[in-house]
C-alpha cells in the first residue's frame, strides 16, 4: 500500500484528459457595489441557503453592505436564526449525502476555492439534461449533483456540443426549450451579483484590507524617507 | 607516582558516569519517540477487519466497514470474470500500472483469489460511493453493460474489476485494499499476508 | 532624568557586563567589509523575517485549534470573527513565502561571492542546515489549516517515507500516529511547528551568526579584509557594523516591508501561490484533488521527485534523488575548487554554469507548480510521453550536474586577478 498515495504523483497524467473546455467568462464584480451585493445577498438566502450553508459567514457582517441589524432579520433571515449567528442551513450533511449522492458544499469560501469567474460561468451553463439523475447537467461542471437552482429565472435551455474540427476547441450550441421569469441580460446582472456576494463573504474583510493597505504603505513610505537620509548622514565617512 | 594513578582512576570514572549518563538521556528519549506510535484509539478506528464470506452467493456483493470507508467484496462468477476480460480494451489501466493495489493484486482479476473481489467503495473522482449495477442493468447502462459499478455523482463506470472505463472522469482505478485470507471462508481487510 | 538612566544603566553594567561586551563584539565593533551590496541585505531581512513569523504565530496560536474537526473552522473563524485576525493571519502566509524568497536570495549571494568557501565552511553548513529546518517548519506548518492542500500534500510527502526499503512503512505510521494523516498528525505537526522547530532554528541561527563573526564576513569581492589591517588593527577595509549597517540595514528593511505589504495587503494569494486556491476547500480523506501541489518554495525539488521513473518497481529512487538534492548543498564547499571566490574575478565556465542553474531552477519550480500535462504530449516517436516531464528530467540532470560537475569546471576555469583592497 506504500506506493498507494505516490500514485497520486502521478494522477494528473489521466486526469486532465477529461476535463471540460468549457471556456469560462470573465465576471465583471466589484465588491464595493454594494447594491449588487445586497441584491446578491437577497438571491442568496432565497435560492442557495435552502442546502448550502455558509457557516463561518455571521447574518450581523451583513451591516458591511450598508443594512442595519433590523433591516437584516426582515429581508434576510428566514429561520429561527438571531441576526448573530452564522447561516447555517437545516439540512444536515447526511440528509443531503442521501438526497444528492454528496453533500452540499458549504459555500463561505467557495468565492476563494473556485474563483468568481468559474463561478459565473458555472450558473449561467446550466442545461436539460435527460440522463442525469436530477434531469440537468452543466458544461462548466459536467455530471454536477446539483439542480438548476435558479432555473425558474433563467428557464430551461439545451445544449448540442460539437467537438472541434482539428483538436479545436468544441463548439457549444445552445438552445432555448422554456422562458424563465428574466431575460438573459437580467439574468446575467442575478448571477453577477449572486457571485459578487460569494466573493465577498469569502473574505469580508478584503475591502478593509485594501483601504489599510494604502495607509501603511504611505506610512512606510514617509518612514523610508527618514531611514534613507539617515543612512545617508552616516554614511558621509565611508569612504 | 601514587598521585598520578589516583587521577587516572578518577578521570576512568568520569569517561564512565558520563557515558552511563549520556545512555540514560538517550533512555529518557524512547518514551517520547514511542508516544508517536498509533493510540489505542488510533488502532481501534483503522485496524484491520475481519468479514465472513462463506455464505456470499455467486455474484453478491458484500460491504464491510474499514477506516470509514466501504469495502466491498464481491464473488465473481465465472460469466462476470469473462466481462472483465472482454473489458480489456475499453478501460484506461487495463494492467493496473497505477499502484492502486498491492502488489498481488496486480493481475487481471486484480484478486488474490480470482473469485473474490476486494475494492474500496469510494470513487477515485470526488470520493462519491459508487453503486452496483449488474449486468441486467441495460436499459439504464446501454445495451454492452456487462456489469460493473457506477457513480451516481459524476458517472464514472468502473468494470467488475474496478477499473475504469475511458472517458469518465475518475482518473485511475478503484483502489483494492490489503488484504488476506484467514480461512477459506474469512478474509482479513487491512493487513498484508504476514511475511509476503 | 538622564543622569538618572544613567545611573540605573551603570548598576546593571556592573553586575552583568557582558552585556555590554557582546554588543561590542557583535555590533559596535564586529567590522563588516565596506563594500556590501544590494545582495548584503537578505540575511537581516531573514533576521527580520524570523522576528515576524514568530511573533504573528504567536498571536494564531491564542486562536487556532489544532483538532481536525475545528482546525479550518478556526481558521476561518480568525480570518472574519476575530478583530485584525485576518492580518495576522496574512502576515504569517505571506511573511512564511516572503521568508523562502529571503533565503533562496540570500543564499544565492553566497553562491555569487563564494562565501561558502575556505575559511566560512562551517558558516555554510550551519546556513544549509538552518534552511533544511525552515524546509520543515514550513511544511509541518502549512498542515495546519486543515484544507485539501494541506492534507494531501501531507499524505503526498510523509508517504515519501514510506519507499524507504525495509522500515518505510512503519516510520510513516509512525510520524503519522495514524493509518492516514488525521487528528493524531495534526497535533504534533502543531505542536512541533510552534514550539519544537522554532527552538531549533533559533539555535542554528545563533550558530550561524557566530560562526560567521569568528572567521568574518565575505563581500563581493571575495578578498580577506582581514589581511590589510591599520595600525588600530582593524582592518582597512572595514567598518563597524554598528551603526553603518544598522542605519543602511534599516533603510533596507523598510523598503523591504514595502514590498512585503504590498503584496500582503493587496494580492495574499499572489494568484494562488502564497495560498493556494483548492486549500480553502477543507480537508477531506475521502477526496483526492486532481492535482496536489506544494507550495512554490518547494516546487523545484518536488519536480525533481516527479522526473524520477520508477526504477525496479520502487519508488525509493525518486525519493533518494528527492533527498541529494538538498543534501548536495552541504558539499558545495568543497566542489568549489576555483582559487577565487567572487563571480567577479572567475572565469566564463562558472558564470555559465551558475546562469545554467538559475534557469533550470526556476524551470523545475515552475514545472513542480504545474501537472505534467501542462505541455502536451510528444508523437508517436516519444512514445507519447508528457513534454514537461521529458523537459523536468533533462533539467533535473542540469540541477545535478551543476554540482557533480562542479571540481571539474571550476579547476579548469580562467581566473582574473584579485585585487589587493576592496573595490566600491
Amino acid at each position: 500500500m506504500k506506493n498507494l498515495f505516490l500514485a497520486l504523483l502521478f494522477v494528473p497524467t489521466f486526469a486532465t484528459a477529461s476535463e471540460a473546455g468549457y471556456r469560462l467568462d470573465r465576471a465583471p464584480i466589484d465588491t464595493r457595489d454594494l447594491l449588487s451585493l445586497q441584491a446578491g445577498a437577497r438571491t442568496f438566502v432565497n435560492y442557495c441557503l435552502n442546502c448550502h450553508s455558509a457557516q463561518y459567514m455571521r447574518y450581523n457582517r451583513l451591516t458591511d453592505l450598508g443594512l442595519t441589524e433590523s433591516q437584516i432579520r426582515d429581508n434576510l433571515i428566514f429561520t429561527d436564526a438571531k441576526v448573530g449567528d452564522t447561516m447555517k442551513v437545516a439540512l444536515n450533511a447526511k440528509d443531503g449525502k442521501a438526497m444528492f449522492g454528496a453533500a452540499p458544499p458549504d459555500l463561505s469560501v467557495i468565492g476563494r476555492s473556485r474563483g468568481a469567474d468559474w463561478l459565473y460561468s458555472y450558473l449561467r451553463a446550466f442545461y436539460r439534461d435527460e440522463k442525469s439523475p436530477t434531469g440537468w447537467n452543466n458544461a462548466v461542471f459536467p455530471q454536477v449533483a446539483m439542480a438548476h437552482a435558479l432555473w425558474s429565472l433563467q428557464g430551461e435551455r439545451g445544449l448540442v456540443v460539437v467537438a472541434g474540427k482539428n483538436h479545436g476547441p468544441a463548439e457549444y450550441q445552445w438552445s432555448r426549450i422554456s422562458a424563465g421569469t428574466q431575460n438573459t441580460v437580467q439574468y446575467d446582472t442575478t448571477v453577477r451579483d449572486l457571485v459578487n456576494f460569494l466573493v465577498y463573504i469569502g473574505e469580508p474583510a478584503a475591502n478593509d484590507r485594501k483601504r489599510i493597505g494604502i495607509v501603511v504603505l504611505f506610512a512606510l513610505l514617509i518612514l523610508f524617507v527618514f531611514a534613507y537620509l539617515l543612512k545617508k548622514e552616516y554614511w558621509k565617512d565611508v569612504k | 607516582m601514587s598521585k598520578k594513578k589516583i587521577d587516572n582512576t578518577r578521570r576512568n570514572l568520569i569517561v564512565a558516569t558520563t557515558a552511563v549518563a549520556g545512555a540514560a538521556g538517550a533512555g529518557v528519549a524512547i518514551p517520547f519517540a514511542w508516544s508517536w506510535w498509533p493510540s489505542e484509539r488510533a488502532k481501534a478506528a483503522g485496524g484491520p477487519v475481519e468479514a465472513d464470506i462463506s455464505n456470499l452467493a455467486p455474484g453478491e456483493l458484500a460491504v464491510v466497514e474499514w477506516r470509514g470507508k466501504p469495502v466491498w467484496i464481491m464473488r465473481r462468477t465465472k460469466e462476470m470474470l469473462e466481462a472483465v476480460r472482454k473489458a480489456d480494451d475499453k478501460v484506461t489501466d487495463p494492467k493496473s500500472d497505477v499502484p492502486l493495489q498491492p502488489e498481488y493484486a496486480k493481475n487481471e482479476n486484480r484478486s488474490i483469489k480470482p473469485e473474490f473481489l476486494v475494492l474500496v467503495g469510494i470513487c477515485t473522482h470526488l470520493g462519491c460511493s459508487p453503486q452496483s449495477k449488474p449486468a441486467e442493468a441495460k436499459g439504464e447502462m446501454g445495451s454492452d453493460w456487462a456489469g460493473g459499478f457506477l457513480c451516481a455523482c459524476h458517472g464514472s463506470k468502473f468494470d467488475l474489476a474496478g477499473r475504469v472505463y475511458k472517458g469518465a472522469p475518475a482518473p485511475v482505478n478503484l483502489e483494492v485494499p490489503p488484504h488476506t485470507y484467514l480461512s477459506d471462508g474469512t478474509i482479513l481487510i487491512g493487513e498484508d499476508k504476514k511475511g509476503a | 532624568m538622564a543622569s538618572r538612566l544613567m545611573a540605573l544603566w551603570d548598576w546593571f553594567d556592573s553586575r552583568m557586563p557582558s552585556v555590554a561586551e557582546e554588543f561590542r563584539k557583535h555590533m559596535a565593533e564586529y567590522y563588516a567589509p565596506k563594500n556590501f551590496n544590494f545582495w548584503y541585505f537578505f540575511g537581516a531581512f531573514s533576521i527580520l523575517l524570523l522576528g515576524i513569523q514568530i511573533v504573528s504565530g504567536i498571536f494564531l496560536t491564542m486562536h487556532y485549534k489544532p483538532d481536525a474537526n475545528l482546525a479550518f473552522g478556526s481558521v476561518e473563524y480568525i480570518m472574519r470573527d476575530v478583530p485584525g485576525g485576518w492580518l495576522i493571519r496574512y502576515i504569517h502566509s505571506t511573511g512564511a513565502s516572503a521568508f523562502f524568497a529571503v533565503v533562496y536570495l540570500h543564499m544565492f549571494r553566497g553562491l555569487l561571492y563564494g562565501s561558502y568557501k575556505q575559511p566560512r565552511e562551517l558558516v555554510w553548513i550551519f546556513g544549509v542546515l538552518l534552511y533544511l529546518t525552515l524546509m520543515a517548519e514550513a511544511f509541518l506548518g502549512y498542515l495546519l489549516p486543515w484544507g485539501q492542500m494541506s492534507y494531501w500534500g501531507a499524505q503526498v510527502i510523509v508517504n515519501l517515507f514510506a519507499v524507504i526499503p525495509f522500515i518505510g512503512p512503519d516510520l510513516a505510521l509512525w510520524i503519522r500516529g495514524d493509518y492516514v494523516v488525521g487528528d493524531a498528525t495534526l497535533n504534533r505537526f502543531f505542536a512541533l511547528h510552534v514550539i519544537a522547530v522554532p527552538l531549533v532554528l533559533l539555535g542554528l541561527v545563533a550558530a550561524h551568526i557566530l560562526a560567521l563573526h569568528d572567521v568574518g564576513s565575505n563581500n563581493p569581492d571575495g578578498i580577506e579584509i582581514k589581511k590589510k589591517k591599520g595600525p588600530d588593527g582593524h582592518p582597512l577595509d572595514g567598518i563597524p557594523f554598528h551603526p553603518y549597517y544598522t542605519v543602511k540595514d534599516i533603510a533596507g528593511a523598510v523598503l523591504f516591508m514595502m514590498v512585503l505589504c504590498a503584496v500582503l495587503f493587496f494580492v495574499p494569494e499572489m494568484g494562488g501561490y502564497f495560498l493556494e486556491y483548492n486549500n480553502f476547500v477543507p480537508a477531506d480523506p475521502l477526496k483526492t484533488p486532481a492535482h496536489i501541489a506544494p507550495l512554490w518554495y518547494f516546487t523545484p525539488f518536488y519536480s525533481i521527485l516527479r522526473a524520477v521513473p520508477p526504477l525496479f518497481n520502487s519508488q525509493f529512487p525518486g525519493v533518494a534523488l528527492f533527498g541529494l538534492s538538498t543534501m548536495i548543498l552541504f558539499l558545495l564547499p568543497w566542489l568549489d575548487r576555483s582559487p577565487v571566490k567572487s563571480i567577479r574575478y572567475r572565469g566564463v565556465l562558472f558564470k555559465s554554469a551558475v546562469a545554467i542553474f538559475v534557469i533550470t531552477f526556476l524551470v523545475l519550480g515552475y514545472l513542480g507548480t504545474e501537472p505534467v500535462t501542462v505541455w502536451g504530449q510528444f508523437g508517436s516517436w516519444l512514445g507519447y510521453a508528457d513534454v514537461a516531464t521529458v523537459v523536468a528530467r533533462i533539467f533535473t540532470l542540469l540541477y545535478f550536474a551543476f554540482f557533480f560537475l562542479m571540481p571539474w569546471y571550476t579547476a579548469i576555469d580562467k581566473c582574473k586577478p584579485e585585487p589587493d583592497r576592496v573595490t566600491m
